[in-house]
């Protein structure tokens, strides 16, 4: 059937199975969202406040479903709003597919009203980009930028379409959506040396990440620890491939790590990366990290192998692959005494939280809420000290319900991801934890969400500071606090309910539980202003370059 | 780890902005190029990318394996050097004086260059080589003054068997 190229966008997105797309039109796009007119009973567009809301909804609704998420932007300005939230999805592996617009192709490269060479600045934070030029082409390009999406280590692609594309006429025929490329086997000698690897050890140490969570793998990696007989410590984006309440998990490692989970990792031998690429936030000094210890790494992408850590063996492949294989061939392990150091680290005065002084902390605030989440629930942060809390103090249930801003650090993510974890979840209740500082940044999306409905409780830990960097500057400039206090007289309540969302203020520890009543029963956005104190710190902390016996356990 | 010299031999989908994915990369991940030389294969849809730089054994196996995630990069291959013919093209122009000219015509001669373009008293000569080989001439000509010159970078082949494949 002949069709526009426009057209063609809009029938290839369905024919690969999008049934939502985030995105804001623009001068290059619309012809495109004609076409999301027409079709608006099959695609359904989310219209965000900014752009970079779309690419962080689109980066969201990727990690909480495993399907790829889609954002549509204009050329110029659109464009170059998407990127934070691209690079974003590529430093977290989130497969997104972002489509942009771009000024007709007789006026590319003359400075045109709106023009910018999207797919050169956005090089570096893409798998992969194309500019389609030839409207022969678009359709499979579309194919193939999903395809390249989710396979192998996922990650962001984008494809830019001068407008005189989007007016083209060709045929269309429709193809069969595009599945995972299939990776290179991986070999038998490598699952073997991994065994005699693993089988030489003493005080293994399973250290999970991201990769379980992607290739849902959870029930292979508990079934790996048994057999083993190690405990799991987390990365950040690893946070969800192991339930919090099985008694092998030790929790987030590194920087902000849990201090058990720090401690168990620096006394083994051997650590067991699976899915994971050992960032300088995970590991502190490498030098000492690496003293004494071996590695067996087993991640999909070959780059990760010894870019970070040199490892003694590698398996290269999906890590569930893996894993099974491992598991088929590994007798039942049994290190008594491994188990029972693991043991008096849990149980040491280092590990056990600090007694609370019955006032409104971060710990009380983060556990009041998991009393009204199910394991099922999503719960999305934006960038900080909160998210840190969040990493130390939530109970994680299920792998994908966490979504965070990992590799980059984007604050401002927050209100994105939430939106766009609870649209992927077909508009179950979502929670976002965030800070006064991040959620200034993108607050705007609170509209987005009022527009759509959608019952979010976003729990604002306000503290009238950037607490992270304040926290350096306690540690190590002398409380030199340049800059990070705000001294701002928002006030959330109002501004929540100017945007049409409920707002609640919690100034007492007996504010807390009612408005948590209320806001778990709203069916719109919620925000809940939680006053916190300023001088809380992330705790434990292990200075930047640091090691286990640099590690600030009380402030 | 000891710094050395290697050569990297890429081939990739012969189209606009590969070039860029590929030194961009190395831009992107802190290692520098020595030399770059790229042109058309016998096959039009593949480029051949003959990149020389220095590096540990580190920064050889980060590099090969990063470039092979480029979606459009078909084969990296670290050159085996003992197999390896590698060359480079110069074109240099330099100046002479009344009475020097037979002294360089017998220098090119030994160097086995050719002059492409002769002036009253300017010659444009063209060597191919290694680069060592290369480089000695430079240093020859120097004394009579350099006025312009220009290489294109190593390129490099396997000695018989010994070839990069673009196919499955």
């Amino acid at each position: 059937m002949k069709m526009t190229g426009a057209q063609i966008v809009i029938e290839t997105l369905i024919e690969q199975g999008v049934d939502t797309v985030f995105g804001y039109p623009g001068g290059s796009v619309t012809n495109l969202y004609d076409e999301l007119y027409r079709y608006q009973d099959k695609i359904h567009h989310y219209l965000t406040c900014h752009e970079q809301g779309a690419a962080h909804s689109a980066d969201a609704y990727a990690r909480v479903t495993g399907k790829p998420g889609v954002c549509i932007a204009t050329s110029g300005p659109g464009a170059t709003n998407l990127v934070t939230g691209i690079a974003t999805a590529y430093l977290d592996s989130s497969p997104v597919v972002a489509i942009t617009g771009n000024v007709t192709q007789p006026l590319i490269g003359k400075d045109s009203f709106q023009e910018v060479d999207i797919a050169g600045v956005t090089l570096p934070i893409t798998k992969h980009n194309y500019i389609v030029k030839d409207i022969e082409k678009l359709a499979d390009t579309i194919r193939e930028a999903f395809s390249i999406a989710i396979s192998g280590r996922p990650g962001p692609v984008l494809v830019d379409i001068p407008k005189d594309i989007q007016l083209a006429s060709t045929e269309f025929v429709s193809k069969p959506r595009v599945t995972k490329a299939a990776g290179a086997p991986f070999s038998e000698e490598s699952i073997k040396a991994a065994i005699e690897l693993i089988k030489d050890s003493e005080r293994p140490y399973i250290y999970a990440g991201g990769g379980v969570v992607t290739s849902e793998a959870t029930k292979e990696l508990l079934e790996f620890a048994e057999k083993v007989d190690a405990p799991i410590g987390l990365s950040m984006m690893g946070l969800t491939a192991v339930p919090g309440s099985n008694p092998r998990n030790l929790g987030m490692t590194g920087m902000h790590g849990k201090y058990a989970a720090s401690k168990a990792m620096s006394d083994s031998d051997l650590i067991i990366a699976v899915g994971t690429r050992f960032s300088d936030r995970a590991t502190g000094s490498k030098p000492e990290f690496i003293r004494g210890k071996r590695f067996l790494h087993i991640d999909i992408d070959p780059a990760e192998i010894g870019k970070n850590i040199p490892a003694c063996v590698s398996v290269i492949g999906d890590v569930r692959e893996v894993l099974s294989s491992l598991n088929a061939l590994l007798p039942k392990m049994s290190r008594g005494e491994w188990a029972e150091e693991i043991e008096a680290i849990k149980r040491s005065p280092k590990s056990q939280p600090k007694p609370s002084d019955g006032g409104i902390t971060p710990k009380s605030v983060i556990e009041a809420v998991r009393r009204y989440t199910k394991d099922d629930d999503v719960v999305a942060t934006d960038v900080g000290q909160h998210q840190m809390w969040t990493c130390l103090f939530y109970d994680f249930g299920n792998p994908r319900t966490f979504v965070t801003s990992g590799g980059l650090g984007t604050m401002g993510f927050g209100m994105g991801a939430a939106m766009g974890s609870c649209i992927g979840r077909g508009g179950k209740r979502t929670v976002l934890f965030t800070g006064d500082g991040s959620f200034h940044m993108n607050m705007n999306e609170l509209a987005t969400a009022v527009t759509n409905r959608l019952p979010l409780v976003i729990v604002l830990m306000n503290n009238g500071v950037l607490g992270m960097v304040r926290q350096w500057q306690t540690l190590f400039f002398e409380k030199r606090y340049s800059n990070t206090v705000l001294n701002r007289k928002t006030d959330f309540v109002k501004l929540a309910e100017a945007f049409g969302a409920e707002g609640l203020r919690v100034s007492e520890p007996g504010d807390l539980a009612p408005a948590l009543e209320k806001a778990f029963s709203s069916d719109g956005p919620v925000l809940i202003d939680v006053k916190i104190n300023c001088d809380e710190m992330v705790l434990p902390f292990i200075p930047p370059g640091g090691t286990i016996n640099d590690i600030i356990l009380e402030g | 780890m000891a710094n050395s010299k290697f050569i990297l031999s890429i081939l990739v989908n012969n189209e606009s902005g590969v070039l860029t994915r590929v030194s961009s990369l190395f831009s992107r991940r802190g290692f520098n190029i020595d030399s770059l030389s790229v042109g058309e294969t016998e096959n039009p849809l593949i480029s051949r990318i003959t990149i020389s730089a220095k590096g540990d054994e580190y920064t050889k196996e980060q590099l090969e394996k990063q470039l092979m995630k480029l979606h459009d990069v078909i084969t990296v291959e670290l050159m085996d050097m003992e197999n390896t013919v590698t060359r480079e093209l110069m074109m240099v122009k330099v100046k002479f004086k009344k009475g020097e000219l037979t002294e360089l015509m017998s220098a090119i001669s030994v160097f086995r260059a050719k002059v492409i373009d002769l002036a009253s008293n300017t010659a444009t000569l063209e060597l191919t080589g290694q680069s060592s080989k290369v480089d000695a001439f430079i240093e020859f000509l120097a004394p009579y003054g350099i006025i312009e010159l220009c290489r294109t970078g190593v390129t490099a082949i396997g000695r018989g068997d010994y070839i990069l494949k673009s196919g499955n």
